[in-house]
C-alpha cells in the first residue's frame, strides 16, 4: 500500500492505493471520476485517456503510485462549471458522438493536442487520435469537430489551480 | 407543427439531448456504478471446445480467505433462451465451446475472485467437436445438443430432432424449376463470411443486488431492459414486480447487448448474498470470446437470367455457423431466409437457410441481423452476372431492383420502394460511370463499386411499445419510454417527436428510459425499430396529452377545440394554448398541468398525462411452408452504397478512397444524427470488408485483442464519406419515418468488394479481403477459395 497525494481536476487528493493498482481503477473507483472509461485495460483503445501534467496518458497503463505529485485532468475537469470547453461544444455541434463511451478519451487526446499545437493540420489531428478507438461514428465528425475547435481558437486549458487539500477518500 | 403546416422539429438537426452528459463524463454506463463493499464475480472457463464435465472440485477455492461462494451448473440447471431454450448460464454436464463459463466465484475483491478461479479443479472428458456448419450437417456428426427435440421453442422455428440443425428456414415463391427452364443462362456462385465481433468499446458489465426485502435489481449494459427482465424472471422464477433492470446509457450495442448476456451469472450469486452488490466485468478478451459473435456463414446462390439480364429464378442456400447455443441465432437465420434473394423483383425463389450448432463461440445479433452477410454474396453475385452477361452492374440493378408495385421475396407488394432513386443518386454522386482517374504510381489501381441492400425489422408480428408523457406544473415535461439510448440517438429523436406534436421546445422535455420500474414497456431496442415503434408510441402519447389539454382549453377559452391550437414561443420559453380565430385569447399550456380550476373554485381534469400504446398495425404471420404473407414485416428499408478503392499491387494494401450512401428513411427525423449513423455504418462495414475476422482454430479464438483484431481507426477512413437521402414516407411510420440504424451498414462491404473486383478483375469469394488475397491475384496465382464446402 502506498499513500499518494495528487491533484485531480483542480482538487487535492490523498489516497491510500495498492502498489499494483492502475491509475484508471483508482481514478474511477476511489476518486469517483467515472468519466474515464475502461475499454481494454491494455493500452489499445484510448478510452481511458487522461492528462498527466497536461500530457495524454492511457490511465490503464499507469500505476496508481505514479499519480503521486501529478496534476491530473479527466473529462470531468474540461468544463468550467456549466460552461463547456470549445472542444466539448464542437463535439455536440458536429454530432461527433453517438454512444459516447469513447468520447472522454477523444476529448482528452484532442485537448492535449490543441494545447500543444493550436492549429494542427488534418493529418496531425488524425495522428493525435490514432490511439483512440470509436466503433460508432466513423471518425469523420470527430476530426471535423477538432478542426472546428482549432479554428475557433481554443484557449489553452490550464490545469485547474489546486484548491484546498482534500482528505483521503476511499 | 406551425399554423401553416411546417414542422418545427421533424427534419431538423437538433443537437443530441444526451450530448452534454456525454461530453462531461456525467453519463452513467452500467460499469460506472460502484457500491460500498460490493462483491466481485469471476468465471472459470472451459479449455475445451466440447467435453463432458466429469468432476468439479471447488474445495480449495472455497477455502481461500475472502471467497463467498463458488457455484457450478448444478446449482442452476434450468435452461433458458429468447427463442429456443438451449442455454444454461453455467455449463451443465457438457461444455460446448472453448471459453464457456463453467464455474462462477464471488469474493470480496476482484483479485481474490480471480485467484479462487485458478484453484478450481475440473476433470473433463473430451468429446469429438464440430467446427463448421458443413461438418455439423453431416450424417453421423457428433450431436452438440442431443436433447434438442425436448427444448422449448417459439413456434416459428423448426429444429430438426436428433441433428445439429436448430432451425431450417424455408422460403418458396413461384416455381424455380420453371424459372430455370426458361432461363437463358444459369450462374452458380459461392461465398464465405467469417465470424466477426461487434467490438463495442464498452465491454459487458453487470451488477446485481438482491435486497433483504426480496427484490432484485440489476444494473446492466443491455439494449432491451424489458426482454432481460422477462428472461431473468423466467430463468430464476422471480415475479416481474420484484425484478428491476436499470440500463441508462449503453456504450454501444450493435446487437451484442440484445437479449440476456452475463446477467444470469451474477443473479444466483446475488441471491446467495442478500444485501450485497455482486459485480461482473468482462475483460476485452472475454468480450471477444464470450460475448455474442456474428455468425459465420456459407452461401450458395444459383441464378437464372433471361437474355436481357432479368432474373427469372434464384435458388440459394445459407449455412450458418451458429455456435454452441443458438437461442437468438435462429432468428437471424430466419431473417436471412426472408430476405435471401435481396431487394429484387424475382418471381421464382427457393431459399433454404440453416442454423447449425457448432463448437464455436455463440452467435448472436449483429448490426444488420444477417443482412450484411447475405448481401456480401447477393451483391457480388449481381456484379458477377452482369459482367458475364456483358451488361453494366448498374443496368443489372435497374432491370431487377424493386420498384413500387413489385413483390418481395415473401410475396408482399411493395407500396413504396426507394431502390431506383437511391441507385441513381449514388451513381451520380460517385460518378460511377466514369472510370477512376489512375494515380501516377503505376502500382496503384483505382476502381469503383456499388451495392444495394435491404432490411426489415425481424420482430414478432405483435411486438409492442408504450410511452407516457407527463406535464409538470411549469409546462415542462417528462417523457418516459423504454427505448434504450445505445448511441443511435433515440433519446433525441423521440424528444423531437413529442416536441413536434405539442409545439414545445425540446429543451422543455426530459426523457427518461432504461429502468423497468419507472418506465413503460418496450419489446426490445433492436431491429432498427425504435424510431418507428417507440416513435409511434411517443407520438400517440403526446397526442393523447394534447387532447386532454384541448378538452380543458375549450372551457377556458370558450371556443371549440377545432379552433384551438398550440403555439411555441421560444422567446418566453413557453407554449401557448391559443384560440385560433382570436389569437389574443390565449393561456400558457401550464394552465392545464394539474387540470383546470373553474370560476367557482372547483377543479376538473386532473394532472395532464398522455399515454401511447403501439403495436404493429400491419403484420401478419407468414405461411410456415413457404414464408409467404401479404405483410410479414413492418417495413423494408432500402439503400445503395458506392465505394472507390485504391489497390496497391506491391503491398496488397486496399485503401478506401470514397464511400457514399443513399438510403430511404421515409422521413428523416434528425438529419445530422441520420448522417452520423450512415457514416458509422459505412466504416463498420469497411472494417469487415478489409480487416476483420475472428480467427478460429479448433474452436480457439486466436485474436482476442485490438492488436490482433483490427477495427478501423481515424487513419483508415476514406477522404470522402457522404450520406444522402431520398424520402418516400412509410405509411404507418411516425411522420413517415422508418428505421435505418442497421440497413446503413448492409451494402458497404459488398460495395468495396465490387470495387476491388473492378480493380483486379477478380471477385473474392470471402471477406475480409486481405493484402495476401490481393497479392495472390496480382501474382497470377489462383486465389484460394474460402467458400468451398
Ligand atoms: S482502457 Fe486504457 S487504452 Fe483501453
Ligand atoms: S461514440 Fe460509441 S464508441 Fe465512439
Amino acid at each position: 500500500m502506498h499513500t499518494i497525494e495528487f491533484s485531480i481536476n483542480g482538487e487535492a487528493l490523498t489516497l491510500l492505493v495498492e502498489d499494483n493498482q492502475t491509475a484508471l481503477r483508482v481514478i474511477r473507483e476511489q476518486a469517483g471520476f467515472t468519466g474515464t472509461k475502461p475499454g481494454c485495460e491494455a493500452g489499445e483503445c484510448g478510452a481511458c485517456t487522461i492528462l498527466v501534467n497536461g500530457k495524454p496518458v492511457n490511465a490503464c497503463l499507469m500505476l496508481a503510485p505514479e499519480l503521486d505529485g501529478k496534476e491530473i485532468t479527466t473529462v470531468e475537469g474540461l468544463a468550467d462549471g456549466e460552461n463547456l470547453s470549445v472542444l466539448q461544444q464542437k463535439f455536440i455541434d458536429h454530432a461527433a458522438l453517438q454512444c459516447g463511451y469513447c468520447t472522454p478519451g477523444f476529448l482528452m487526446s484532442a485537448t492535449a493536442l490543441l494545447n500543444e499545437n493550436p492549429h494542427p493540420t488534418r493529418q496531425e489531428i488524425v495522428e493525435a487520435i490514432s490511439g483512440n478507438l470509436c466503433r460508432c461514428t466513423g471518425y469523420k465528425r470527430i476530426i471535423e469537430a477538432i478542426e472546428d475547435a482549432a479554428n475557433s481558437g481554443t484557449k489553452k486549458i490550464p490545469a485547474k489551480k489546486t484548491k484546498a487539500k482534500g482528505g483521503a477518500r476511499k | 407543427m406551425t399554423q401553416d403546416g411546417k414542422y418545427t422539429e421533424i427534419g431538423n438537426s437538433l443537437p443530441r439531448v444526451d450530448g452534454k452528459a456525454k461530453v462531461t463524463g456525467a453519463a452513467k454506463y452500467a460499469g460506472d456504478y460502484y457500491f460500498p463493499r460490493e462483491l466481485w464475480a469471476q468465471v472459470v472457463r472451459s479449455p475445451y471446445p466440447h467435453a463432458k464435465i466429469k468432476k468439479i472440485d471447488t474445495s480449495a477455492a472455497e477455502k481461500l480467505k475472502g471467497v463467498r461462494n463458488v457455484i457450478t451448473g448444478d446449482y442452476y440447471k434450468k435452461r433458458g433462451g429468447l427463442y429456443l431454450a438451449d442455454k444454461n448460464f453455467l455449463a451443465y454436464q457438457t461444455v460446448k465451446y472453448r471459453g464457456e463459463a463453467v464455474v462462477a466465484v464471488c469474493a470480496e475483491t476482484r483479485e481474490i475472485a480471480e485467484e479462487a478461479c485458478r484453484l478450481v479443479k475440473i476433470d473433463y472428458e473430451e468429446l469429438p467437436a464440430v467446427f463448421s456448419p458443413m461438418e455439423a450437417m453431416k450424417k453421423g456428426a457428433p450431436l452438440i445438443h442431443p436433447d434438442l427435440h425436448t427444448y422449448r421453442v417459439a413456434p416459428i422455428f423448426h429444429p430438426v430432432p436428433h441433428t445439429n440443425i436448430s432451425h431450417h428456414h424455408v422460403l418458396r415463391k413461384g416455381d424455380v424449376k420453371k424459372g430455370f427452364r426458361e432461363s437463358y443462362r444459369i450462374f452458380e456462385h459461392s461465398y464465405h463470411i467469417p465470424h466477426v465481433q461487434h467490438v463495442p468499446i464498452e465491454t459487458h458489465v453487470t451488477t446485481a443486488l438482491y435486497d433483504t426485502a426480496g427484490s432484485l435489481t440489476v444494473w446492466s449494459c443491455c439494449q432491451s431492459p424489458y426482454a432481460v427482465r422477462a428472461a431473468l424472471a423466467d430463468s430464476f422464477d422471480i415475479p416481474l414486480n420484484k425484478l428491476r433492470v436499470i440500463s441508462e446509457f449503453v456504450g454501444a450495442g450493435f446487437g451484442s447487448k440484445a437479449g440476456t448476456t452475463i446477467e444470469g451469472i451474477v443473479i444466483p450469486l446475488a441471491q446467495l448474498n442478500p444485501g450485497r452488490h455482486i459485480r461482473l466485468d468482462y475483460s476485452r478478451e472475454d468480450e471477444f470470446e464470450n460475448a455474442y459473435v456474428r455468425q459465420g456463414m456459407y452461401a450458395r446462390i444459383k441464378t437464372g437470367v433471361d437474355k436481357k439480364g432479368k432474373i427469372l429464378a434464384v435458388e440459394n442456400e445459407f449455412l450458418w455457423d451458429g455456435g454452441a447455443y443458438t437461442e437468438y441465432g435462429v432468428n437471424i437465420v430466419k431473417a436471412a431466409g426472408f430476405a435471401g434473394a435481396g431487394p429484387y423483383n424475382i418471381d421464382n425463389i427457393a431459399t433454404d437457410s440453416y442454423c447449425l450448432y457448432t463448437n464455436h463461440p455463440v452467435g448472436g445479433p449483429y448490426r444488420g441481423f444477417g443482412m450484411c452477410e447475405i448481401h456480401f454474396a447477393i451483391e457480388q453475385n449481381i456484379d458477377m452476372i452482369a459482367k458475364e452477361m456483358g451488361i453494366s452492374p448498374v443496368e443489372m440493378r435497374k432491370i431487377n431492383g424493386l420498384r413500387p408495385g413489385d413483390t418481395t421475396n415473401t410475396g408482399e407488394v411493395m407500396k413504396v420502394s426507394g431502390y431506383q432513386d437511391c441507385l441513381d443518386t449514388v451513381i451520380k454522386a460517385l460518378d460511377y460511370n466514369r472510370k477512376s482517374a489512375q494515380p501516377k504510381d503505376k502500382h496503384k489501381i483505382r476502381a469503383k463499386g456499388i451495392a444495394a441492400g435491404w432490411k426489415s425489422p425481424s420482430q414478432p408480428t405483435d411486438a409492442a411499445s408504450a410511452a407516457i408523457i407527463r406535464m409538470n406544473e411549469d409546462g415542462t415535461f417528462y417523457l418516459q419510454t423504454s427505448a434504450e439510448e445505445i448511441g443511435q440517438g433515440s433519446n433525441t429523436v423521440l424528444t423531437q417527436i413529442a416536441a413536434e406534436v405539442l409545439n414545445v421546445n425540446p429543451d422543455r422535455i426530459t426523457l427518461t428510459s432504461g429502468d423497468t420500474t419507472a418506465n413503460p414497456y418496450e419489446w426490445q431496442t433492436v431491429a432498427s425499430r425504435t424510431t418507428y415503434c417507440a416513435g409511434n408510441a411517443v407520438k400517440l402519447a403526446a397526442e393523447d396529452l394534447k387532447e386532454h389539454v384541448l378538452d380543458l382549453a375549450q372551457i377556458k377559452l370558450g371556443c371549440a377545440k377545432r379552433d384551438i391550437h398550440l403555439e411555441r414561443d421560444d422567446d418566453h420559453h413557453m407554449t401557448w394554448v391559443v384560440a385560433t380565430n382570436h389569437p389574443e385569447n390565449r393561456v400558457p399550456i401550464s394552465t392545464f398541468a394539474l387540470g383546470l380550476t373553474l370560476p367557482d373554485g372547483s377543479g376538473i381534469g386532473g394532472p395532464a398525462i398522455g399515454t401511447g400504446r403501439f403495436v404493429l398495425p400491419n403484420n401478419f404471420a407468414y405461411n410456415m411452408e413457404d414464408s409467404q404473407s401479404p405483410k410479414p414485416v413492418a417495413f423494408w428499408t432500402i439503400g445503395v452504397t458506392g465505394a472507390e478503392v485504391e489497390v496497391d499491387t506491391q503491398t496488397g494494401h486496399i485503401k478506401v478512397l470514397q464511400m457514399i450512401s443513399c438510403f430511404d428513411p421515409g422521413k428523416t427525423v434528425n438529419r445530422a444524427l441520420y448522417d452520423a449513423q450512415v457514416e458509422g455504418g459505412m466504416i463498420q462495414a469497411m472494417g469487415t470488408a478489409i480487416f476483420e475476422e475472428l480467427m478460429l482454430k479448433d474452436g480457439r479464438v486466436l485474436n482476442k485483442n485490438f492488436v490482433d483484431y483490427k477495427i478501423p481507426t481515424a487513419d483508415d477512413i476514406p477522404e470522402r464519406l457522404e450520406s444522402l437521402i431520398v424520402e418516400y414516407p412509410e405509411e404507418t411510420g411516425p411522420f413517415g419515418a422508418r428505421g435505418i440504424g442497421e440497413p446503413v451498414m448492409v451494402p458497404g462491404a459488398p460495395a468495396i468488394a465490387n470495387a476491388v473486383a473492378n480493380a483486379l478483375g477478380h471477385h473474392f469469394d470471402h471477406m475480409p479481403i486481405t493484402p495476401d488475397d490481393v497479392l495472390e491475384v496480382v501474382r497470377g496465382k489462383k486465389s484460394k477459395s474460402k467458400a468451398k464446402r
